[in-house]
C-alpha cells in the first residue's frame, strides 16, 4: 500500500507540471494581464509600466511561465497584477469556507444517496423507487442556481410571515452572535441543500444501478443460500461491493462540485472561493485566477487519489503491485 | 479443430435461411423481419414517459421557434398600463409582467428560442467532434490514444464551469452564436470516451477485417463502417448533451458571462427576476421552470432511447 501510494503521488507530479502548463498558457491564449487593466480608466501609464516590470510581461512566454510557477511555489502564488496585493492570504480564508461547504454537503449527499440508493435496489420498482427516481431526474433537470435561488425566496417569505428565523439567506455568519455554532448552521442550510441535492441526485442513481447489479449476483445468492440474514447479506456482503462505483463517482465529481459552488455562494454571497472566482473574473484578475485553477487541479488530482485508495479498502481483490 | 466459419460456410447459411423464409412466405405466413433501427424505434415507441416527454418537447419546441407570430408581445415591449401583473388571462399576461410591463410570456417564449438554438448547436458540434476524436483514438490505439486521452484526462482537473466561465469572460460571448461555439467547443469530452470504448472492441470485429482485406482505406473503415455501429450510443449522448447545454448556458448566462442583452436567453431573465423574487415571485419562477420542463423531458427521452437502444431490453 505505501509503496502504491508513493507511485501515485510520483505519477501525480507530471500531471501537477501539465495542469501548470493548461493553466498557464491557457489563460495566455485568452487573455493578458495588462488589457484587462487598461480597460480600467484610472490607471496611469506608470502603474501598467511598473506591473509589466514586476510581472516581467516584457519578456518571451516561456520566461513568463518560468516566473510564473517561480512564485507559485515560492511566494505562495505571488501577488496580484494590480494593487500589489499577496493573493494566498484571501484564497486560503476563502478555500477554508468553501471546504467547510462542500465537505458537509458532500458527506450528507453520499450518505443520504448511499441509502436511497440501497433502498430503492432493495425495494425495486416499489412507489419509494419510483419516487426516489423522480426527484432525482428533477435534480439533473433543475437549473441549480434556480433552485438556489427558490429556496431563498422561500425562506425569506417564510420569515417575512412568521418572524422566526429559522434559516439565514446570506452571508456566512450574522453580526455579533449569541451562539456562534448555531449561527454558522443557519447560514450553512441553504447552500448546503442546494450542494447536496444536485450530487444526491447522481450518486443515488449509481448506488442504486450497482446495488442492483450485486444483489442478483451469484455470491449474494450463495450467501444467502447458506442462510445468512438478510440484512447481513444487505450491510455486509452487498453493499461493501456495491459501494465502489459511488466512491469513484463522488471522488471524480470533486471538479463538479467545485463548480457548483461558484453558482452557490454567488447565490447566498458565502465568502469561498467560488466567490472570490467571480470576483476576481469581474476584475479581469488573471493571477487570482490562474492561482485559483492550480488550486482546484490540485484538490482534484489529490481527490483521485483518495479514490484509488479507498478502492483498495473496499474491494481487497484490486492490488497495487 | 477449431470450427470457425468460412464465408462460403456463411453464404451457404445464409442461402440457407433465405429458403426457409421464402418456404414460410409461401405457405402463407409472414416473418416479421427487423432491422435494428427499427426495433429500436418501436421499443422507443413503447416507452410511455419518453413519447410523452417528446411530444411536450416538440410542443414547446414549435412554440418557442414560432415565437415572432406566437408571443403576445415583443420581447421588449412594455403594456405601461399593465405593469407588475401577476399571471393572468387578461390582456395574454400569461406569466405576468414586470415592473415596466414587459410580458413575461413572450419573454420566456423568446429565451427559449434562444436557448434551444444555442443547445442545439452545441449538441451538433460537440458530437461532430467527440465522434471524431474519440473514433481516432479508438481505432488507432496506441500513441494518438494515449495523448488524446490524456489531454482529456487534464481537462478533468479543472472543474468544467471554471474553464467556461474564464474562456466567456474574456473572449466576450454575448451573442447567442458565440456561447454556442465556445461551449460545444469544450462539451466533447464525455462523448469521445464514449466512442473511443466503442471503437475498441469495433476494430477486432471480423467486418472490420473484411473491410480491410478488401483494400478499404482507413477513413472508409471509421467512417462507413465502425461509426454506423456506434450511432447508438452517439445518439443518446446527443440527445443528453442538449439538456446539459440548456442548463448551463443558463447558469452562465445567469451570473452574466454568457448570453447578454439584448439577446434574450432564459438565464438573463432569471437574472432579472432575481432581485423581486418575495414581490414579483412570477418573474424568476416562469422561465425557471421552463428550464426545468425542457431539461427534464430530454433527460426522459434520453433515458427511453437509451432503453430502446439497448438490446438486452426487449420487445414486450
Amino acid at each position: 500500500m505505501g509503496t502504491f501510494i508513493a507511485r501515485r503521488l510520483l505519477y501525480s507530479i507530471p500531471v501537477l507540471v501539465a495542469a501548470t502548463m493548461l493553466v498557464f498558457f491557457g489563460m495566455t491564449a485568452v487573455t493578458d494581464p495588462i488589457s484587462q487593466i487598461r480597460l480600467i480608466p484610472n490607471v496611469s501609464q506608470s502603474t501598467i509600466d511598473n506591473i509589466i516590470e514586476r510581472k516581467h510581461l516584457d519578456e518571451p512566454i516561456i520566461a513568463q511561465y518560468g516566473f510564473w510557477v517561480k512564485d507559485v511555489f515560492v511566494n505562495q502564488f505571488g501577488n496580484t497584477a494590480l494593487g500589489d496585493q499577496p493573493i494566498w492570504p484571501d484564497l486560503s480564508r476563502a478555500i477554508g469556507n468553501t471546504l467547510q461547504l462542500v465537505f458537509v454537503s458532500e458527506l450528507i449527499a453520499v450518505v443520504l444517496a448511499v441509502f436511497l440508493g440501497v433502498f430503492s435496489a432493495k425495494k425495486q420498482y416499489s412507489f419509494f423507487d419510483y419516487a426516489t427516481t423522480t426527484i432525482s431526474f428533477f435534480g439533473f433537470s433543475v437549473p441549480i442556481f434556480w433552485f438556489a435561488l427558490i429556496l431563498q425566496a422561500l425562506a425569506t417569505a417564510f420569515f417575512l410571515k412568521t418572524g422566526i428565523r429559522l434559516v439565514y439567506t446570506f452571508g456566512q455568519s450574522s453580526f455579533a452572535p449569541e451562539n456562534a455554532f448555531l449561527d454558522r448552521i443557519q447560514h450553512m442550510v441553504l447552500p448546503v441543500v442546494t450542494l447536496s441535492y444536485v450530487s444526491i441526485a447522481t450518486y443515488s442513481r449509481y448506488q442504486r444501478a450497482s446495488m442492483l447489479e450485486v444483489l442478483h449476483s451469484d455470491y449474494v445468492r450463495t450467501a444467502r443460500a447458506k442462510g445468512v440474514k438478510e440484512r447481513v447479506v444487505t450491510l455486509k456482503h452487498a453493499l461493501r461491493n456495491a459501494m465502489i462505483p459511488v466512491v469513484t463517482i463522488a471522488a471524480l465529481s470533486f471538479g463538479a462540485v467545485l463548480g457548483g459552488a461558484v453558482i452557490t455562494e454567488t447565490i447566498f454571497a458565502w465568502p469561498g472561493m467560488g466567490k472570490l472566482f467571480i470576483d476576481a473574473l469581474n476584475r479581469g484578475e488573471v493571477f487570482t485566477l490562474m492561482a485559483w485553477l492550480m488550486v482546484t487541479a490540485v484538490a482534484v488530482i489529490f481527490a483521485n487519489l483518495i479514490a484509488d485508495i479507498v478502492y483498495g479498502w473496499l474491494d481487497p481483490r484490486i492490488r497495487y503491485d | 479443430m477449431t470450427d470457425q466459419k468460412t464465408p462460403q460456410d456463411e453464404a451457404l447459411e445464409a442461402a440457407q435461411t433465405q429458403l426457409a423464409l421464402d418456404s414460410v412466405r409461401l405457405e402463407g405466413l409472414e416473418i416479421e423481419t427487423l432491422t435494428q433501427w427499427q426495433l429500436a424505434r418501436r421499443k422507443f415507441f413503447q416507452h410511455k414517459l419518453a413519447m410523452t416527454s417528446l411530444v411536450i418537447l416538440v410542443f414547446v419546441f414549435t412554440a418557442a421557434m414560432l415565437a415572432d407570430w406566437i408571443a403576445p408581445y415583443g420581447f421588449a415591449q412594455p403594456d405601461v398600463p399593465n405593469r407588475s401583473q401577476p399571471p393572468t388571462f387578461e390582456n395574454s399576461h400569461f406569466f405576468g409582467t414586470d415592473k415596466i410591463g414587459r410580458d413575461y410570456f413572450s419573454r420566456t417564449l423568446y429565451g427559449t428560442r434562444t436557448s434551444v438554438y444555442v443547445a442545439f448547436i452545441v449538441a451538433g458540434l460537440s458530437t461532430a467532434i467527440g465522434a471524431v476524436i474519440g473514433g481516432i483514438a479508438g481505432y488507432y490505439g496506441g500513441a494518438v490514444d494515449n495523448i488524446l486521452m490524456r489531454i482529456t484526462d487534464l481537462f478533468l482537473t479543472i472543474p468544467f464551469l471554471a474553464i467556461l466561465l474564464v474562456l466567456s469572460a474574456f473572449l466576450g460571448a454575448g451573442s447567442p452564436l458565440r456561447v454556442a461555439i465556445i461551449l460545444g467547443l469544450l462539451f466533447w469530452t464525455g462523448l469521445a470516451r464514449i466512442v473511443r470504448g466503442e471503437f475498441l472492441s469495433l476494430r477486432e470485429k471480423e467486418f472490420v477485417e473484411a473491410a480491410k482485406v478488401l483494400g478499404a482505406s482507413d477513413k472508409r473503415i471509421i467512417f462507413r463502417h465502425i461509426l454506423p455501429n456506434t450511432m447508438g450510443p452517439i445518439i443518446v449522448n446527443a440527445t443528453l448533451t442538449v439538456a446539459a447545454a440548456i442548463l448551463v448556458e443558463a447558469a452562465l448566462s445567469f451570473l452574466g458571462f454568457g448570453v447578454q442583452p439584448p439577446f434574450p436567453a432564459l438565464g438573463v431573465l432569471i437574472a432579472e427576476g432575481q432581485d423581486s423574487l418575495t414581490t414579483l415571485w412570477w418573474l424568476a419562477t416562469f422561465p425557471g421552470l421552463t428550464i426545468v420542463l425542457i431539461a427534464l423531458c430530454i433527460n426522459f427521452v434520453g433515458d427511453g432511447m437509451r432503453d430502446a437502444f439497448d438490446p438486452k431490453q426487449r420487445v414486450k
